[in-house]
């Protein structure tokens, strides 16, 4: 079948998807978007975290046909993602990421230790300067699920964190330096403003 | 494999009746684990998604008609009052981005033993909305929902619509045991109500038997030592010896399994205690209430 939905802000059509097929595969595999990740395929690890309909969802277990239609942002959008909301919407009419951005889009930058030269969101930033990446496998879930975190409560307490985060596992950094992050992310955004 | 997309609530009930085999969805978080395994291979998927009432709810004047999808985050964030009970449950469910999706629907359909909604429905009490094209609406008493291990009442040409729950006219409370505070499946779990414009108390048990029960001899015990000691009029703490024994016949109330999560006596003991503190804390909530109410009079 072939299913019509807007990724990252900008329509996208992925076709020969079978009635079965995750939300995780169709961007994966039929997409080219590799940034979510897949290592359970259960629910249980949060590495596949999306927005669906501005919703943070493991999209291992949304089917395929369930995003018909509907508006999936995920981390390889993030970077614009937030740009915008900063700025309070699409002013230019040409907002989101193209597809081909998207597959091609690197933290890397200028230099891949700061992130420099890259466009990054205030959070990917904040997990490169605390530290909070070793092996990255779980960041892009983690980078989704606490940017929408911090959109929906700006100045979160520890508890507050925790259990937003509760359905990403990391196994190699530790929770610590991902805390710090959020934290410092909360922080440059409360003196922003 | 075929994706069914009904737009409205009787496209999905006619698509249901000429394939019954049909396997809705929901959340997808318990179908798409068991699809993206290969445990299951249904014939025909039928989306649930794209009907808008079914995320809905009512509150009413004796009950809450639950839609079938309103994710848990929603009951969490709007139901704390109404429906305290499930409100504590849908909180213990795995994971934020899970509570976004699944609801009580997908949990009745799937009917584990431990599925968080139990318990608390079961203390509650609940009607479920089902309704078929062919023979249209009928409300099954919670009591009779849960039929085996994973069964339900549900015929193959049926749909839950809603859930129907009363409304808190006490405290509750929802207790579980795991091995840490998210993404958990139960070891074992406990959900409590009083209930002081009858004068009665309810439970549910989860994970402690094939299906998910009521300790129905701890709650005519308790129901009569409430009633003999004038508890519910004096509002005096729970006699130790009451909370003891209710909390044992609670436990003689499962009829538990070893498995991987925990052995069958630890499950029995593990109620026994839940069963206690659950009573404990929503009796000092009632007190509590009545105090402030005497006080303000
Ligand atoms: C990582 C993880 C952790 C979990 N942790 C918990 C937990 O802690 N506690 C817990 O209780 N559950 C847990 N679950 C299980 C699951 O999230 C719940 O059972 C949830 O309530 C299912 O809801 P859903 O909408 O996603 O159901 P779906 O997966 O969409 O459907 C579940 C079943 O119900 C049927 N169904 C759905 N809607 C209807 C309807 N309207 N009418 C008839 N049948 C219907 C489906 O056909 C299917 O058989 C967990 C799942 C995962 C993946
Ligand atoms: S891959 Fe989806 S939660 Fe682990
Ligand atoms: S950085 Fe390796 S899993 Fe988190």
């Amino acid at each position: 079948m072939r299913v019509n939905f807007t990724v990252n802000g900008r329509p996208q059509e992925a076709d020969d998807v079978w009635e079965g097929e995750s939300l995780l595969y169709v961007l994966r595999e039929r997409l080219g978007l590799p940034g979510s990740k897949n290592a359970c395929e259960q629910g249980e690890c949060g590495s596949c975290t999306v927005r669906l309909d501005g919703v943070p969802v493991c999209s291992c277990l949304v089917a395929a046909g369930q995003a018909e239609g509907r508006d999936v942002v995920t981390v390889e959008g993030l970077a614009d993602f937030a740009k915008q909301r900063a700025e309070g919407g699409c002013a230019s009419g040409a907002c989101g990421t193209t597809l081909q951005d998207a597959q091609q889009w690197k933290a890397k930058g200028t230099d891949s230790q700061t992130g420099e030269g890259t466009e990054l969101s205030p959070i990917q930033q904040a997990f490169i300067d605390a530290g909070a990446v070793q092996c990255g496998f779980c960041t892009p879930g983690l980078l989704v699920a606490s940017d929408e975190l911090l959109e929906r409560n700006p100045n979160p307490s520890d508890a507050d964190i925790r259990e937003a985060l509760s359905g990403n596992l990391c196994r190699c950094t530790g929770y610590e330096k991902i805390m710090d992050a959020v934290r410092l992310a909360a922080a440059r955004q409360s003196e922003e403003v | 494999m075929d994706f069914l997309r009904p737009a409205s609530w009787e496209e999905a009930l006619a698509a249901k009746a000429e394939h019954p085999t049909a396997v809705p969805i929901a959340g997808g978080t318990d179908v798409m684990v068991e699809i993206n395994f290969d445990h299951r291979r249904p014939e025909y998927l039928l989306d649930l998604n794209r009907i808008g009432d079914l995320t809905e709810w009512e509150v009413g004047e004796e009950s809450v008609r639950l839609g079938a999808s309103v994710p848990y985050t929603r009951i969490m964030e709007n139901l704390r009052a109404e429906l305290p009970g499930l409100a504590l449950a849908s909180h213990t469910v795995a994971s934020p981005q899970i509570r976004n999706r699944g609801g009580v629907g997908g949990n009745l359909g799937t009917a584990s033993p431990a599925g968080d909604a139990h318990p608390a429905l079961l203390a509650a009490g609940a009607e479920v909305e089902a309704e078929s094209a062919a023979r249209g609406t009928r409300l099954i008493p919670i009591d009779d929902f849960y039929t085996g291990v994973k069964r339900n009442a549900l015929q193959p040409d049926e749909l839950i619509r809603a859930v129907h729950v009363k409304k808190a006219d006490g405290p509750q409370q929802y207790s579980k045991v795991g091995t840490r505070n998210a993404m958990v499946i139960a070891v074992c779990a406990f959900g409590l109500a009083l209930h002081p414009e009858t004068r009665t108390v309810r439970t549910g048990i989860g994970s402690a038997a094939p299906t998910p029960v009521r300790a129905k001899a701890a709650e005519e015990f308790l129901n009569a030592a409430l009633e003999e000691g004038g508890f519910w009029d004096n509002g005096k703490i729970i006699t130790p010896s009451v909370a003891k024994q209710f909390a044992e016949l609670c436990s003689g109330g499962c009829n538990p399994i070893d498995d991987v999560r925990g052995t069958a006596s630890y499950r029995r003991h593990a109620v026994g205690v839940m069963a206690r503190r659950t009573l404990t804390w929503t009796w000092e909530s009632y007190r509590g209430a009545r105090r402030a109410s005497e006080g303000a009079a």
